[in-house]
């Protein structure tokens, strides 16, 4: 079994998700984390400079929100999924809402429909304010049983 | 942007200044602003080890490349707009159409088809040699800020 799968079952068993960001270096990079929130996990992204896209706002950069969208559903279909999964992203849609100001942003991810082949994840992101998101995305994911082929599925991609 | 006077060269590196290094994000990011031609737009993003979203594929993660294409998307627009305009990113889809090729960097290439009084929608696609054969396709719109109120009764967004 790969390290990967290790701690993607790790993650599973504990809902702590800091054994498995530690090992996806742009994750690490860009500053997502997980916590958990009244029993619920949520993602995080940790406010940093290099987060920045708009530089008069300032404003975070539109992909860093999708990141955070994409990451979130992924954790969320990790953490629901009966057996550990590859999921591989098909694909994703971001509305943004309001600008996303430099303070730390979390999400939360929704199943909206968790197929055998496909779940459909609604994620919603916010920062100060719950009540006043900042964006929401829908991403779908394509689901492989471990057992199907190697841990050699990405996060992303070749759906 | 720039007047007529300037050769496509100096062109070229003030775009890579106001769309990649006065972004800190694409700063940061590493992307490279390389080709432009009206309502389109090229950028680059080299291969980094700390964007690596799968460690034992050795490929972009998802994030790096919805950057990429949000980024290449919206300079796009600057290159149809007749003077530069504050916009922002409305809606953003992404589709992941085949796996990315490990340690390569990724071109991205968008193109602005349709600008309205205040919206502008546009297509792009990220891909390693061939851009008839992309890893990533992307489909946005962006609101144009700072044109006033919109016009009540005016059809169309």
């Amino acid at each position: 079994m790969s390290e990967l799968v290790r701690r993607i079952q790790q993650a599973k068993a504990t809902g702590d998700f800091r054994a498995l960001l530690d090992m996806i270096p742009y994750a690490r990079w860009l500053g997502i984390d997980t916590e958990v929130i009244d029993g619920e996990l949520v993602g995080k992204l940790k406010f940093s400079d290099p987060l920045i896209g708009n530089p008069v706002l300032p404003a975070l950069h539109g992909g860093t929100i999708g990141a955070l969208i994409e990451s979130t559903a992924i954790f969320r279909l990790f953490y629901e999924a009966e057996t550990v999964v590859i999921p591989k992203t098909i694909n994703l849609t971001v509305a943004y809402l309001r600008s996303g100001r430099p303070m730390d942003t979390y999400a939360q991810a929704h199943m909206t429909k968790h197929g055998r082949r496909v779940a459909s994840v609604w994620v919603e992101v916010w920062q100060e304010d719950r009540e006043r998101p900042i964006a929401t995305g829908t991403v779908n994911l394509l689901i492989e049983p471990l057992t199907a082929r190697t841990p050699e599925g990405s996060a992303s991609g070749d759906p | 942007m720039s007047g007529p006077s300037r050769s496509r060269d100096e062109q070229l590196e003030l775009y890579d200044q106001g769309f990649t290094q006065a972004v800190p994000h694409n700063r940061a990011l590493g992307l490279r602003f390389v080709d432009f031609a009206d309502g389109e737009a090229t950028i680059v993003l080299p291969f980094a080890d700390h964007l690596v979203g799968n460690p034992e594929r050795g490929v972009l993660h998802g994030g790096a490349v919805t950057s990429l294409l949000d980024a290449t998307c919206g300079a796009a627009v600057f290159m149809k707009l007749q003077s530069p305009e504050p916009i922002a990113t409305l809606d953003l889809r992404i589709d992941y159409l085949k796996r990315g090729e490990p340690r390569r960097d990724l071109r991205c290439k968008a193109h602005c088809y349709k600008v309205t009084r205040h919206v502008a929608f546009v297509r792009g696609v990220a891909y390693h040699d061939d851009e008839s054969d992309p890893i990533a396709a992307a489909s946005g719109s962006f609101i144009i800020q700072g044109r006033g109120r919109p016009i009540v009764g005016k059809a169309g967004p």
